[in-house]
């Protein structure tokens, strides 16, 4: 009798815990299900798009009004590239505004980096209330400060030096590199902000004996920043060097506002529709033409073409560096 | 009177401010002073003349244009801040959800990461700006772009709108719903950073916190709400305020100031559009960052 009571609760036990044990594998592998749903989904959102503009920028002219075309034409063809990289004036713009994002990438860096490491490592008086006005810039707004930017650096004069040197009223430096190399070179430029808080961030991790011992062995202040402290900042480094890249690459505010007229890629495609309007139309088999109407449907093909081989080099540089990106945010002391 | 001595404390803050100069200069130059000439510009009227810009005083008359006569400017401005604020907590709870299974272990994680990232480096204004001139193009105008976005990117929702309704959900919560599902590509594209910002708090949580609550017998909806998210409430505030940032990049409110000044060369009612626009941000953030940041919860 014992032993039956015995070996039935045995059983009830062995049975209930592999039922437990049953449920929890079916609920992981129903949850695990349900991830894969929800982030293919989300990829494909994201995807989806670029994808579309691949398979237009193959696609020929006469599979626009074909309604069983999805996705993969029927007749292939890379005229369209041909003509978007006219429209867009691609290589040359491309290498301006490679040229002009890397420089401003560098400055930005270089200069928030020293801010940032000032702030983390010394005292001085005011310097909380300097940190509290740096963060500011962040929280205000671009267009607050355009219209005394645009005329500022309209007739640039530095506290007045070029009047007093050369009687001139200042230079004008719009449409130059200027603008945006100078608030780079004084970290404030595009979000710099946000860059100097991510290097304080980090110096402030960073342990002290590194540059006392530094100080022991004869080092200056700004030696031991950049034999030091520099070389040890490699995620932060990273990190900003991305952003600031991405950034001034996309960034068509500041690139209208200062540099409307060169060259670039941000404001070459806030034009690209009807640029491309009139390159269809010069090239049309009797010659230029205003008065021909181009079907939109190809000026929309085109402008998605261009689109595409504006984006293509930063998914090429995302490729290699996408490692990066995340691990190093990760470790850079954004998150304190 | 003692002579000066150069101590190696002053000697520090003296480096220190070496170090911030380049900043310092600009900040200055760059910012305070237009900051303050924007002030003065926001009360006065600009005219460009030769070699420079002319100014003269009209008092409060930019701001009540502003406010008053022009036809817009209330409404975009008002239709901005609302969808700033339908958004920012749809931002949020999809980069937060996104970053904890983002943080789980499973086949593909790296691709799956890589692709999510992928809007952070493809938010562009004028891309978009020119995505959308291209659909003009092919359309006709602008207002049928909105109808047929809608209609392209959503299935039907009708059925479902009907289900809820009648299952007795407050019209509010279905209309932000549905609200949510056909922005999801905005919502998508634009929480990049904000993933990557909850991923790493994510991963600065001690695991032995975990081993504990699993000890204890915690469910994992429990370990969420009492250990993951407390830890990564911190970010919150992080998260909210640099959304409602980068809100201003593309939202129509910008595109009206830059257009007032630079194409109806109006510079000082942009200034005053502009001030406007900081001042309802600025009330924003504070309630934000007030209410948030009493709530938060600070492991150390």
């Amino acid at each position: 009798m014992e032993l039956q009571k015995a070996t039935a609760r045995t059983k009830r036990a062995w049975l209930g815990n592999g039922g437990h044990r049953l449920r929890s594998k079916v609920q992981n592998a129903l949850w695990s299900l349900f991830r894969y749903g929800i982030i293919s989904g989300i990829c494909f959102v994201i995807i989806y798009p670029i994808i579309r503009k691949i398979a237009v920028a193959i696609m020929d002219k006469q599979d626009i009004y074909n309604p069983t075309i999805f996705l993969i034409p029927q007749n292939f063809t890379l005229d369209n590239i041909r003509t978007a990289m006219k429209v867009l004036n691609y290589f040359p713009t491309l290498g301006n505004t490679l040229v002009f994002v890397t420089i401003t990438m560098l400055f930005t860096t270089l200069s928030c980096a020293l801010a940032g490491y000032g702030f983390a490592r010394f005292h001085f008086p005011g310097k909380n209330i300097l940190f509290g006005l740096a963060i500011l810039t962040i929280l205000i707004p671009a267009n607050t400060l355009m219209v005394p930017m645009y005329l500022h650096f309209r007739s640039f004069d530095f506290l007045g030096i070029i009047h007093l040197l050369t009687g001139k009223e200042g230079m004008n430096l719009i449409n130059t590199y200027w603008p945006t190399t100078i608030s780079a070179l004084t970290a404030n430029g595009l979000k710099a902000g946000l860059f100097i808080y991510i290097f304080r961030q980090f110096f402030r991790g960073l342990p002290k004996e590194i540059e006392e011992s530094a100080l022991i062995d004869g080092a200056g202040g700004f030696k031991t920043f950049f034999r030091i402290m520099l070389p040890n900042a490699v995620p932060p480094l990273i990190t900003v060097l991305l952003f600031s890249f991405v950034w001034q690459y996309n960034d068509s505010f500041y690139t209208s506002l200062y540099m409307s007229e060169m060259n670039l890629m941000p404001t070459m495609v806030a034009s690209i529709a009807a640029n491309a309007n009139t390159v269809i139309q010069s090239m049309l088999p009797g010659g230029y033409d205003p008065n021909v109407k181009i079907d939109p449907n190809y000026i929309a093909m085109i402008v998605d073409t261009g689109i595409l081989l504006v984006i293509v080099p930063l998914l090429v540089l995302y490729l290699f560096v996408q490692r990066y990106f995340v691990e190093s945010v990760e470790r850079s002391g954004i998150v304190g | 009177m003692r002579r000066f001595q150069w101590t190696l404390t002053r000697r520090r803050a003296l480096l220190g401010i070496a170090f911030i100069s380049p900043w310092l200069l600009g900040f200055i130059f760059l910012f305070l002073i237009p900051l303050i000439q924007s002030v003065s510009f926001s009360f006065h009227k600009l005219t460009m003349i030769e070699g420079g810009y002319e100014l003269t005083a009209v008092g409060w008359q930019n701001f009540k244009d502003a406010l008053l006569v022009n036809p817009t400017f209330n409404r975009i401005l008002t239709e901005s801040v609302i969808d700033m604020i339908i958004n920012v907590p749809l931002i949020l709870f999809f980069s937060l959800f996104t970053a904890t299974l983002l943080n789980q272990k499973f086949r593909g994680r790296t691709a799956a990461r890589a692709i999510f990232f992928l809007p952070v480096i493809l938010a562009s204004s004028a891309i978009t700006a020119a995505e959308a001139s291209g659909l003009i193009n092919l359309i006709g105008d602008a207002n049928a772009i909105n109808e047929l976005g809608g209609a392209a990117s959503s299935f039907n929702g009708d059925y479902i709108i009907m289900m809820l309704l009648d299952l007795g959900i407050p019209n509010v919560f279905v209309e932000y719903l549905m609200e949510a599902i056909l922005r999801i590509y905005d919502i998508v594209s634009s929480s990049g950073v904000q993933i990557i910002i909850f991923l790493a708090a994510l991963q600065s949580i001690p695991g032995s916190m975990y081993e504990v609550a699993k000890i204890e017998g915690a469910t994992s909806y429990e370990t969420f709400w009492k250990i993951t998210f407390p830890m990564v409430s911190p970010l919150i505030l992080t998260n909210v305020i640099y959304t409602i940032i980068d809100s201003f990049s593309n939202s129509t409110i910008t595109r009206t100031i830059y257009t007032t000044a630079f194409q109806s060369l109006n510079f000082g009612l942009s200034a005053a559009m502009a001030w406007l626009y900081t001042l309802v941000i600025a009330i924003i953030l504070i309630v934000i960052g007030v209410s948030v940041s009493r709530r938060v919860f600070y492991y150390d």
